[in-house]
C-alpha cells in the first residue's frame, strides 16, 4: 500500500515536471529553426556555461582564464549577440576537483542545457569532462596549452598542443644560445612529462644535443637544493624548465639565491606567463625565457585594445597570461561558427568549425582553426623584464597543431 | 673524478653540505610549533599550514606598508616582521583555542576533523582578502641573492637567514619549556594534568597558552619561508606532510626528537636526492622513516602523552 502511494506521487511529480518541460519547449518553439536539440536558446538570448576553478589550488592559475571569458561574452553582447541573441552566463566552481568538475558539466548540459561551455584548464578537469560532453553532445572550449595526445568532436581546443611549444622554442635556443647541451627539469605529472618526452626526442635526433640530466619534482614540493646542485654540476647550456604552481616559485627563488640568474645561465621555461611572473617575482625572474603565444606587452593595436578592456573590466594589476588570452578566444570562435552553421545545434556548429574557415583577429594575431580542432597559430619567445613583464624576443611562423605527432 | 675537475667537486661538497643543512633548517622550523602542539597537548592542529600562511602573508602586507611610505627601511624591515607574523599568527591561534579546541580535548579525532575543516575556513579567507593568485612579498635584495665564497662556491643568503632564524627561535622555545616557570607548568600538565590542577597551576590557561605559542611559531615560520618558496592562500598545505613526518618520526612529546629527526629526514633526504632522481629521493626516505617507525612505533625518542 505504502509503496504504491509513493509511486503514485512519483508519477504525479513526474507529470508535473513533464508540463514544465514541455511548457518551456513551447516557449522556445520560435527558436527552433536555429535550434532543434532543445538548447536554451530563445528568440532575443542563449545561454553557455562557464567550468573553472573558483576556489581550490586551481583558482590561482583560472581567475584569468574566467575573467576573459566574461570580458570576450559582454564585448559579443554589445555588437550585437550571436545570430542575434544576447549571451546569458551560467557559472559554476570546479572547485580544483576532477569529479565536481564531471558533475557540473552534467548539470550545465542536462539541467541547463547550455549551448556550449567554455572551460577547464588541467588537463585532469578536461579528462573527467570528456566523457560527459561526449554523451550529451556538449562542446567545450579548453584554454590551456596541454600535451595532446587527444582530439575530441566535442572539444575545440584554444591553446596549443605539446609541438607547438615544444619545438620551436627549442629550435630557438639550439640556434640563438649555441646550445647542446640541456637539463630538464617539470613538475611529476602528465603534461611535463609528456613534453619533456618529445623534448628529449628533438633533441637527440633534430638538434643532436645532449640531455644532461632529467628530473621530476613533485607537485608542491619546495625544496630544491639538491636539484640546483646537480645543475651546477652538470653545467647544461640551457635548463628546459616545466615546473608548475608553488614549486614554480620556490624554484626560482632558490636558483636565484644559488647564485644561477638570467645573467649567467639560459634558462627557457614552459610553465611562466605574467600569472606566475606576479607570484615569482619578477626580479627572480629577470633574464629568464618563455615559451609561449602570447605575453601581455604584444605591440599590436588588436592586443592594446584587448589589453586596455581587460584593465578596466578586472582592474589595473590583473595580469593578462597565454591561457587567458586563449579563453578569450572561445566565446569569439563559438560566435563565429554558430554565424556560419546558422544554428546552435552541436552537430551543425562543430561541422563549421571543421570547415577550416574560421578564424579570428585574436590579440595574439590572426589564429585559424584547423579541422582537427586546434589552432594554427605562432610561438614566441619571452625575455623577463624586472617587472613582471616580457620583452618578446622571437616570433615563429605559424605552426600547424599537430596532436598526434609520428614516432613519439 | 667522473670527469669532473677536483675543485669542481669540492664546491659541490660543500654547497650539498649546506643544502642539506638548510633543508635541516627548514623542516625544523616549520616542526616546532606543531611539535609543541601535538606534543604537549596531542592536539592535531591540521591547520598548521594556515597559521603559516599568515605569517608569509604579513609580510606580504607590511612590505608593500614599507615599499609605500617608508621606503628608506626597506632593506631591514623583514626582521620586525617576523615579530609582527608571531604576534599575528599568536593571537589567531589563541583566539581559535578559546572558541574551538578546548570544547574538544576530549576528541581527539574531532579535533583532526575540525583543524581541517578550520584549515579550509582559513585558505577560503585568504583567497577572499588577498585573490586568489599566489603573490610576491617586497623581499629586501639583499635576502635574495647568494654568497659567492669563490667561483664556483655560492651559498644562498636566504637558506643562512632561514637557519639563524631556526637557531633563534629553537633557543627560544628550549629556554621556554626548561627554563622559565611557564615551560614547567607546561611540562607539569602534560605529564599528569589533574595533578598539575591540584598544586594551582591553570591548566586550561596553560592549554591556551601553549596553543597559541605553537601557532606563533608556525607564523615565523611561514613569514622566514617567504625568502625561498611561494606565497598564496594554499601555500601552507605544502609544508603540512612533511611537518607531521618531523613530528611523528621524531616521537611526538619531545622537542629533542624534532631537532633529532629534521636533522636525519634532511640529510637523507638531500643527499639521496643528489644521487637518485628527485622523487626516488623521497621514497626512500620515507621508506625508511616508515620501517623505523615499524620498529619505534613511538619515534626516536618517546615519553608519556596526556591520554
Amino acid at each position: 500500500m505504502k509503496s504504491s502511494f509513493v509511486f503514485s506521487k512519483w508519477r504525479n511529480l513526474m507529470t508535473v515536471a513533464m508540463g514544465i518541460t514541455m511548457a518551456t519547449n513551447m516557449s522556445i518553439a520560435a527558436a527552433a529553426s536555429v535550434n532543434t536539440t532543445g538548447l536554451a536558446v530563445t528568440d532575443k538570448t542563449v545561454t553557455v556555461g562557464i567550468l573553472h576553478s573558483l576556489t581550490g589550488t586551481m583558482a590561482i592559475s583560472e581567475t584569468g582564464a574566467q575573467q576573459a571569458e566574461k570580458l570576450a561574452i559582454k564585448q559579443i553582447n554589445e555588437s550585437g549577440g550571436v545570430l542575434g541573441r544576447q549571451i546569458k552566463i551560467i557559472q559554476e566552481d570546479g572547485a580544483s576537483d576532477w569529479p565536481t568538475f564531471a558533475e557540473k558539466a552534467k548539470k550545465l548540459l542536462e539541467n541547463d542545457h547550455v549551448a556550449a561551455i567554455m572551460g577547464c584548464w588541467t588537463s585532469a578537469s578536461r579528462k573527467a569532462v570528456l566523457p560527459v560532453l561526449e554523451r550529451d553532445n556538449g562542446l567545450l572550449y579548453y584554454p590551456t596549452f596541454y600535451e595532446g595526445l587527444e582530439q575530441s568532436k566535442n572539444v575545440i581546443y584554444t591553446g596549443q598542443e605539446a609541438t607547438q611549444q615544444v619545438f620551436a622554442g627549442l629550435d630557438w635556443v639550439a640556434k640563438n644560445k649555441k646550445a647542446k647541451t640541456f637539463y630538464l627539469i617539470g613538475s611529476d605529472y602528465i603534461w611535463p612529462r609528456t613534453t619533456m618526452k618529445l623534448a628529449r626526442k628533438y633533441i637527440e635526433t633534430v638538434l643532436h644535443g645532449k640531455i644532461v640530466g632529467e628530473e621530476y619534482a613533485a607537485l608542491g614540493s619546495t625544496q630544491f637544493g639538491s636539484t640546483i646542485n646537480k645543475i651546477r654540476l652538470k653545467k647544461p647550456d640551457v635548463i628546459y624548465g616545466a615546473v608548475v604552481g608553488g614549486s614554480n616559485v620556490a624554484f626560482f627563488k632558490q636558483l636565484k639565491a644559488a647564485g644561477i640568474t638570467g645573467k649567467k645561465q639560459t634558462l627557457l621555461t614552459l610553465a611562466v606567463t605574467e600569472d606566475e611572473a606576479q607570484g615569482i617575482g619578477g626580479e627572480n625572474l629577470e633574464g629568464f625565457y618563455s615559451a609561449m603565444k602570447y605575453f601581455q606587452s604584444l605591440d599590436t593595436p588588436v592586443n592594446k585594445k584587448f589589453v586596455a578592456e581587460f584593465k578596466k573590466m578586472w582592474g589595473k594589476d590583473a595580469p593578462i597570461g597565454d591561457v587567458t588570452q586563449a579563453a578569450y578566444l572561445g566565446p569569439w570562435l563559438w560566435k563565429a561558427a554558430v554565424e556560419k552553421a546558422g544554428s546552435f545545434d552541436t552537430d551543425k556548429v562543430v561541422k563549421a568549425e571543421e570547415s577550416g574557415t574560421i578564424t579570428f583577429e585574436a590579440p595574439e594575431g590572426k589564429v585559424y582553426l584547423e579541422p582537427n580542432h586546434h589552432l594554427k597559430t605562432r610561438l614566441r619567445i619571452g625575455k623577463w623584464r624586472k617587472d613582471g613583464q616580457a620583452d618578446i624576443v622571437y616570433t615563429s611562423d605559424y605552426i600547424m597543431p599537430n596532436p598526434f605527432p609520428k614516432g613519439y | 673524478m667522473f670527469g669532473y675537475s677536483v675543485s669542481d667537486l669540492g664546491s659541490i661538497v660543500v654547497m650539498q653540505g649546506f643544502s642539506g643543512l638548510s633543508l635541516f633548517s627548514v623542516l625544523l622550523l616549520m616542526a616546532l610549533g606543531l611539535a609543541i602542539i601535538f606534543g604537549q597537548m596531542g592536539v592535531i592542529n591540521m591547520a598548521h599550514g594556515e597559521f603559516m600562511t599568515i605569517g608569509a602573508y604579513t609580510i606580504y602586507v607590511l612590505g608593500k606598508i614599507t615599499a609605500e611610505y617608508f621606503p628608506t627601511f626597506l632593506p631591514y624591515y623583514f626582521f620586525f616582521a617576523l615579530f609582527a607574523a608571531f604576534a599575528l599568527a599568536f593571537l589567531v591561534g589563541y583566539l581559535v583555542e578559546y572558541l574551538m579546541i578546548r570544547h574538544l580535548y576530549k576528541r581527539p579525532l574531532d579535533t583532526l576533523l575540525a583543524t581541517w575543516g578550520l584549515s579550509l575556513i582559513m585558505q577560503q579567507i585568504f583567497r577572499t582578502i588577498f585573490g586568489g593568485r599566489e603573490v610576491s612579498p617586497n623581499l629586501p635584495d639583499w635576502l635574495m641573492g647568494s654568497w659567492s665564497v669563490t667561483d664556483t662556491i655560492d651559498i644562498p643568503i636566504n637558506g643562512m637567514v632561514v637557519m639563524a632564524i631556526t637557531f633563534a627561535v629553537t633557543g627560544l622555545v628550549v629556554m621556554f619549556m626548561f627554563r622559565s616557570s611557564w615551560g614547567l607548568k607546561v611540562r607539569a600538565t602534560t605529564q599528569n594534568r589533574l595533578m598539575a590542577g591540584a598544586v594551582g597551576i591553570n591548566t586550561k590557561k596553560v592549554d591556551r597558552m601553549t596553543f597559541a605559542v605553537g601557532c606563533g611559531i608556525a607564523g615565523v615560520a611561514g613569514a622566514a619561508f617567504t625568502t625561498i618558496a611561494s606565497t598564496g592562500p594554499t601555500s601552507g598545505s605544502q609544508y603540512i606532510v612533511d611537518t607531521f613526518l618531523v613530528v611523528v618520526f621524531g616521537g611526538a612529546t619531545s622537542i629533542l626528537g624534532a631537532i633529532a629527526s629534521a636533522f636525519s629526514i634532511a640529510q637523507a633526504q638531500s643527499i639521496l636526492t643528489f644521487f637518485l632522481t628527485n622523487a626516488m629521493g623521497k621514497v626512500v626516505t620515507l621508506l625508511v622513516v616508515i620501517v623505523i617507525l615499524m620498529l619505534r612505533p613511538e619515534g626516536l625518542f618517546s615519553s608519556k602523552v596526556r591520554k
